[in-house]
């Protein structure tokens, strides 16, 4: 059973055309992981899905919304659907835990004392209970993301999605944040994820799409996928991703 | 002709005229930082028509000297047949002047929040009032805060007009004691020592928020 239907999916920044027709599907509780070089138009779709960008034609459902223009349509999508940035996108006049109460309290109308149950809740998941009162500008990078993971947790959503979360980070960083989202696969939660951990992609994602100029050039089971690639191009990048 | 002489009387006469000056810059500040605020607003709404109308308000109050908008004000109005008191005038007046740079100032401190945060905010489902109010604004504030205080330095010195309509705040309350004492040095040495007294603290004060803020941004 699908949880993400992207079908046929146009989408252009001017006279460019950046997604040339993009299908692909996430089942429910899957991991799907968008490989593929810069510019190939892994985030832009991600971006996409949750409507941060518009498509020109084509259709978008994830956690039964279809993705439109309207705005409170788009919002109840969000309701159901989490994302994190590259660039964590904390907010930095609120700590921690008011980062993560805010969007729970303003825009779900939790009360205080379950939205303060449910921070402490998810940073726990993240690994990080004493950061309650922290500021952002008091953690490492790694840290900082995975409060952005705990604050869209908050919201309880049905799909997570990751547009190359560990991308600004340092090596020894990235491992922390990809424990967390290890262990979010692992109970379950539906994911999409733009990454270019390709290890990670190999060992935690079912599933793995290879875009390419804008197409799904290949996809496929990850074990697959990674050990036999179909394409000349897939083998190249792999490769040249093996420094 | 017998002048007065430039004693202790005359001197309290000037000080106690610089409660004037103070109460028409907090007119300003709080009627022209009212109007600033939703003409931020309408600076970066999505509508267009309003981002031009509150665009040309603002264009057409930078670009006359704000004496202009006090004659307009109090000689004009009093032609259509409304006789404003001088207070009201002039307290219109600065409102007008404040309005048209905090609305600029501030949709600067608006446009400096990093476009990010508006991404995040919407990613949480959170409608546009929301981002104003609970992610925005609370940012913009802060990076405003040297430029709007470092403004009140110049709104402070500019109220001195008003004297020019026989209102008497500090600058007005000099002339007056010139024109029975004529002592001028000695006179607007103490007017303008006053005028330094309430904006180089101001001054100041901005300067340290900058820091602070460059300080924190730096991080």
């Amino acid at each position: 059973m699908p949880e993400v239907v992207i079908d046929k999916v146009h989408k252009s920044f001017g006279p460019l055309e950046v997604l040339k027709g993009v299908s692909l599907t996430v089942d429910k509780g899957g991991v799907t992981a968008l490989i593929g070089r810069s510019g190939s138009g892994k985030s832009t779709l991600l971006r996409c899905v949750n409507g941060l960008e518009r498509i020109q034609s084509g259709t978008i459902t994830i956690a039964g919304h279809t993705v439109s223009a309207d705005k409170a349509a788009l919002r109840q999508l969000r309701k159901d659907v989490g994302i994190v940035f590259q660039s964590y996108n904390l907010f930095p006049h609120l700590s921690v835990g008011a980062n993560i109460m805010l969007a729970p309290r303003i825009v779900k109308g939790v009360t205080g004392a379950e939205t303060r149950r449910i921070a402490e809740e998810v940073l726990a998941l993240v690994g990080m209970p004493e950061k309650f009162g922290a500021y952002p500008d008091e953690l490492s990078g790694g840290q900082q993301q995975r409060v952005a993971i705990a604050r869209s947790l908050a919201m309880r959503p049905k799909v997570m999605l990751f547009d190359e979360v560990t991308s600004a980070l340092d090596p020894e960083l990235t491992g922390e944040v990809l424990a967390v989202m290890e262990n979010l696969a692992r109970q379950g939660m539906t994911m999409l994820l733009v990454t270019h951990e390709m290890g990670f992609a190999r060992r935690v994602a079912g599933v793995t799409v290879f875009m390419h100029q804008g197409r799904v050039h290949e996809s496929g089971p990850s074990a697959t996928l990674f050990a036999h690639p179909a394409t000349p191009e897939l083998a190249q990048f792999i490769k040249s991703d093996i420094k | 002709m017998i002048f007065r002489s430039f004693g202790w009387s005359e001197i309290w006469f000037i000080v106690q005229s610089v409660q004037w000056t103070l109460i028409l810059t907090a007119l300003g500040l709080v009627g022209g930082g009212i109007a600033g605020f939703f003409l931020a607003l309408a600076r970066v709404s999505p509508a267009t028509w309003l981002r031009i109308a509150a665009g040309t308000y603002i264009q057409i109050v930078q670009g006359i000297p704000v004496l202009m908008i006090l004659f307009l004000s109090f000689y004009g109005l009093s032609l259509m047949g409304y006789q404003l008191p001088p207070l009201v005038a002039a307290g219109i007046s600065m409102t007008i002047y404040v309005s048209g740079y905090l609305g600029e100032i501030w949709r600067g401190s608006i446009q400096s929040v990093p476009k990010p945060q508006w991404e995040g905010s919407a990613s949480l489902a959170m409608t546009r009032a929301q981002q104003f109010r609970y992610v925005i604004l609370p940012q913009a504030l802060r990076l405003s805060l040297p430029s709007t205080v470092g403004f009140a330095v110049q709104v402070v010195k500019n109220t001195s007009i008003a004297s020019l309509i026989g209102f008497v705040e500090l600058a007005r309350a000099g002339q007056l004691i010139n024109n029975s004492t004529f002592q001028p040095f000695r006179v607007f040495m103490v007017v303008a020592a006053l005028y330094f007294a309430i904006c180089y603290p101001l001054s100041r004060l901005s300067r340290r928020m900058e820091r602070r803020l460059h300080a924190r941004s730096g991080h």
